[in-house]
Parts: C-alpha cells; structure tokens; sequence
C-alpha cells in the first residue's frame, strides 16, 4: 500500500528539542513506566519496596531539575506527536507547577518509605506500589499539563488508582468510605468535563495559554461567568471546601494510615491548582467579581474545619477535619488574587502537603504504639519516645501556623493581603481558625501525649524507616519555618506568572498566535 | 454451558478471534480497527474459551497473569512515547523504519508499538475483570 507522503512541516515542531525539554513530560511518563514494571512484580513482594523507593526519589530528582530549568529559563513547552500548538497536546511547566509537582513528589517518597513498614505482604500483593506510581503519575501530569482536557484525563488517572488505594484490604467499613468518596468526587469530575465541554464550544480550544488569550480578547461578550462559577464548583469539590467538603471526613479515616497520609497531601491540593490554574490564569475578571463568594467560603471552609476538628475523638477524623480548614485559607488566598494572596495560597498548599503527610503519619504511629486511633483512650506517648513526641509537637505547631514554623508565613501573607483590600473580617477568621486548630491540636498534645497511660504501651520500638520520614517532613517545615526567603521569592514570581501568563503563553506560542 | 458441542468448538472459535483480534489490531493504522477494539475481541474470545472450559483453563492458557499482561502493554505504549527522546523530536511523535523481509517492504512504527500496548493493556484489564466475574459465578 503506497501511501504518498503529504508535506506537515508547517504543521509540526521542526526545531529539534532540546534534552533538557524533556524534563517537562518525564514526570508522568516515568510514573507510568515505573508503575507498569511494579505491576509486572506485583507478586515479588520483597522486590516491591525496593523498586518503588528508588523510582520515586528519580521521580523527585526530576522535578528538582525541572524546577531548576523552569527557574531559569522561564515556563518550558512540549507538545505530544509533534504537531503545533493548540492541536498538539501541551505539556507546559511553569513555576507554580513545577513547585506543587516537586512537594508532591517529596511526600510521595516519604510515604513509600513509610508503608514500607506499614503496608504488610496482602497490601503490596493487592497492589500499593503500582497503585500508588499511578496516582503520582497522575498528580504530576495534572501539574505539568498545558491542556485542560488533558487535565481532566490526569484527574481521572489519579483518581481511579486513589480508588484502588483506599479501598485496599476491603474491609467493610473500607468499602463504605470508598463509595462516598468515589460517589462524590465523579460528581465533581463529570462536572469538570462538561464544563471543559462547554468550554470548548465557546473558544474551540483546549490549550490553556490559547484559551488565556481568548480569554482576555472576547471578554465582553463570552459567556465566561459561567464557565468561572462551574469550574468553582466543580474542582471546590474535589478540594473539599464548603459545603461539599462533608466526603473528607466520611472516608479518610478509613484506609491504610499511609493512604490516608498520601491523600491528605496530594489529592486536594490538586483541586486548589486547578482552581488556582483556572481563576488566576485563566478568568481573572471573573475571579473579581466571585472574589466576595470564594471569600466567603473559605472562610466558613476554615471555621467548619477547625470546630469540627474541635469535635472529634478519632484522631484520624480530626486529622481530615484539619486538611479541610487549610483548604479554607489557599480558597481566602485564591479569593484575593493579589500577588500576596496568590502566593499565600500557593505557600499554604506547599506547607499542607508536607505537614498533614506528616500529622497522618505521626496519628498512625501512635495507633500503632497505642492500638487505638480513640482519644479518650491513648495516653502515654510522652514517656514511650520523647523524640517522635518533639517531631508530633513540631508539626502540630506548624499545622496551627505558629511561627517559626512553615504555616506562619502564608498565613501572614493572606491576612496581610487581606487587610490591604479592607477585609478585615477575613483576616480574623484566619487568625480565629489558627487559634481554633491550636486548641484541637493541643487537646490531642495533651491527652495522646502527656496524660499517663491506662494500660501498657506496644513495646516494639518504632522502625527507623517509619520514623526517618516523618523527621524528614517536620525537618522541612521548620526549615522553610526559618529560612522561607528562597522559597518566598519563587513562589511570588511563580504568583506573578499567574496573573500574567504572558511568558507562560509565549513559551507555548513563540510567535505568538 | 458445557454441552460437548460447544466445549468441541469452543477451541476453535477462540483461535479463529485471536487471530482476527490481531488482524484489527493491525489493520487500524489506515482503517477501522485498533488496539482497543482488537483487545475487546481477543477478550471475548478468551471469555468463550473460559465458559466452555473453566476460568483455570484460561489462566493456564494464557500463561502470565493477565494483570502482568495489561502492565506489559502499558510499559511498552510508555516506551513508544519515550523512544523519540534518541531522535530530538518531540514525546509520542510517530517514528518509522522501513525493513525490507524476504522482498517485502514491511513499514514499522512507534505508532504500531503504542496501538500494541493498548491492545495489551485492553487485554489484560478485561481478562482480569471477565475471569473475576466468572468466578464469583462459580462460588
């Protein structure tokens, strides 16, 4: 069969691409070839850890040098197959996401060193590893993408191996949080698409920096309100911000404590980029005129976290009630859209990731030291290991944003961006939720920790693999807590290529389009 | 379903899909057909195979585990994306070669290599779920 060869080149990328472009698209793709060889093993149970481990710490040197690339040479671009943008499917890195890809890694490789003490031979037979190479394939393909259909496949990569990972071991009461959490967040996910649907009747593209520019050029008579409010909602939900956080609580509790502590991280953090991708960069007008309801929400998104914090016996509960009133100050930070709300926003996302990774790891060390999750039962932690006690204090401080840890320093930004635009109020809430969180967390200080125990301790020591992490984690806030003028500065230039996405459109279309 | 005719023509019926499986997986590059709809054929077949015979008989048939088998394909579809690194074009883009075998001009490509994956990955996912249902009739 003679095909005859038609001339593309005007169609294609005709440049040659530089090695180092390629760190745009190696995060994800090495997930999924990393993924697919742990599968391969899936009944190597001893191979499994030592296969996972390794590919992820690749997985952070990856980020690290994208992110060193992004930093200097500005957002990088790569499009699959070769043809041009807006056909082409782009990968587009810039700081904000390369930032958020680089904190997921991290976390993700903290909690493979992590399960491999806490996930025994029927979690690994049933698939962890693979799973959890997947998931991360997918959270760093929803940050790196260009594309916001390409957006919605990644979420769906993420979320259909968080399925598999929260419903490992299928207990019953595991079964039962796997559904209202599945239930709600395909709700959010079908909404995502028909909104990116609409979306795509309007502008005819899906390319972000293209739809950015459309954006901005036919404002006056696009139907973008409405696009801006279901995008809202759509990934509000999968944020868990209120009123549809009430999936959070019900279900992560429920799986593997280190599940719980990868899902704490990753998964509702990439609902705030999306929403941070989207409003910021794409319908910043729009942005303005919904600034007071987003406010508004995130301030009763914080509030409900904290009370309900507050309410709670199980620390695992308290934990989940704990990521949702964070999510409720990147949502004030977000309502702003100053360059010091933005940032705020994007530093709050940062610090959670690393410090509730870190709180569902401690919470699960002490179920296991103590056999009980219940606070009116565990006592006694003080005495058994003072130092996992210090590193459980440290994260409990930055998780209620004291200073000199690194929940201190967005929250200032916040509220001061707040006080500058006359919000007074919303910058109280976020000072009344810190206050509210202190008192949670001092409560399980004090009753977990201090109080003498009823009965006798597990008396096996805590491995060293599953403490070494959870240093790692508290060591990072206190560092970015002490020395945050490195990170500050990136994350308010990466602020800045948000609300004026011209480099990042003119990495995607040199010449312009 | 294990009257001695169709246990007889079972066998035969699944050589035959397999093999058709494999000409739509080929025939897709230029016309209908694919990895995806030739894995959903081959699936079918192995289906036949095992209400005829039992789902042991198609684990054994199939020799890997048909998870491994789906892994497979996605490390082979990853590589075909990957490939072009050596070549300085972009990720996935479509690279050919032409072998000349035994005088015939046979056109390979990374593009092929992908469709492979899928129709592996196809393969594997739906063999796995057709052998869990199956077994959870037999329970």
């Amino acid at each position: 069969m003679a095909v005859t060869p038609t001339d593309l080149s005007a169609a294609l990328v005709m440049t040659p691409v530089a090695p180092a472009d390629w760190l745009v698209v190696l995060p994800p793709a090495w997930c999924i070839l990393a993924g697919a060889v742990l599968l391969m093993a899936r009944k190597s149970l001893h191979l499994q850890g030592f296969l996972a481990v390794p590919a992820l710490a690749v997985l952070v040197l990856l980020d690290a040098l994208l992110l060193a690339h992004v930093a200097e040479n500005g957002p990088v671009m790569m499009v699959m197959g070769r043809w041009l943008p807006p056909f082409g499917i782009a990968f587009t890195a810039d700081l904000t996401g390369v930032l958020f890809a680089l904190a997921g890694a991290v976390v993700a490789l903290a909690g493979a060193v992590h399960a491999l003490t806490d996930i025994d031979g029927s979690g690994r037979r049933y698939g962890f590893y693979p799973f959890l190479l997947l998931l991360m394939a997918g959270v760093s393909g929803a940050f790196l993408t260009g594309d916001i259909f390409n957006l919605y496949v990644w979420f769906e990569v993420l979320l259909i191996s968080s399925f598999g990972l929260i419903t490992l071991g299928s207990e019953p009461r595991q079964i039962d949080g796997a559904i209202k959490y599945a239930f709600l967040n395909l709700i959010a996910t079908t909404l995502f698409l028909i909104t990116t649907g609409y979306l795509y009747g309007i502008f005819g593209t899906l390319n972000m920096a293209d739809i950015a520019t459309k954006a901005a050029a036919g404002r006056a008579e696009l139907p973008l309100m409405t696009l801006a409010m279901l995008y809202l909602t759509a990934f509000g939900m999968k944020a868990a911000a209120f009123p549809v956080n009430f999936w959070l609580p019900a279900s992560y509790h429920t799986p593997r404590i280190v599940v719980s502590a990868l899902f704490a991280g990753l998964l509702t953090k990439v609902g705030i980029y999306a929403l941070l991708r989207t409003l910021i960069m794409l319908f910043p007008v729009e942005r303005e005129e919904l600034s007071f309801v987003i406010a508004l929400t995130g301030a009763a998104t914080m509030l409900l976290g904290a009370l309900g914090a507050l309410g709670q016996n199980d620390i695992r509960r308290l934990l989940g009630y704990l990521v949702i009133s964070g999510i409720g100050i990147m949502l004030a930070g977000l309502s702003l859209g100053s360059p010091g709300g933005t940032g705020g926003a994007i530093f709050y996302a940062l610090h959670s990731m690393v410090v509730m990774t870190g709180l569902y790891m401690a919470a699960g060390l002490a179920g296991r030291l103590s056999g009980t999750f219940d606070l009116s039962r565990l006592g006694g932690l003080y005495t058994r290991s003072a130092l996992f006690s210090a590193l459980s204090l440290v994260l409990f401080f930055a998780v209620s944003g004291l200073p000199p840890f690194s929940g201190f320093w967005p929250k200032v930004m916040v509220a001061k961006a707040a006080m500058d635009i006359g919000a007074w109020w919303l910058a109280a809430v976020v000072f009344l939720s810190g206050f509210l969180t202190t008192i949670a967390v001092g409560r399980v200080f004090l009753l977990a920790y201090w109080r003498p125990a009823d009965g006798a301790l597990a008396a096996e020591a805590i491995p060293a693999s599953a403490l070494l992490p959870l240093a790692v984690l508290t060591v990072l806030t206190v560092v970015f807590g002490l020395f945050p003028d490195a990170l500050l500065s990136t994350i308010q230039l990466a602020a800045q290529g948000l609300a004026d996405p011209r480099a990042y459109v003119g990495s995607v279309f040199p010449g312009g389009n | 379903m294990t009257t001695l005719i169709f246990r007889t023509v079972a066998p035969f019926l699944t050589a035959l899909m397999v093999l058709f499986s494999l000409f739509v997986l080929l025939r897709g590059h230029n016309e209908p057909g694919g990895g995806f709809i030739g894995g959903l054929i081959a699936v079918s077949a192995f289906a036949i195979y095992g209400i005829a015979n039992g789902i042991a008989a198609v684990r054994r048939a199939l020799w890997f585990h048909p998870m491994a088998i789906s892994a497979f394909g996605l490390f082979i579809a990853a590589i075909a994306g990957l490939m072009s690194i050596f070549f300085a074009v972009p990720f996935m883009t479509g690279l050919w070669v032409y072998p000349v075998i035994l005088g015939v001009e046979i056109p390979l490509s990374s593009v092929m290599l992908f469709d492979t994956g899928v129709y592996l990955v196809v393969v594997g996912a739906i063999t796995s779920i057709a052998l869990a249902l199956e077994a959870e009739e037999d329970a």
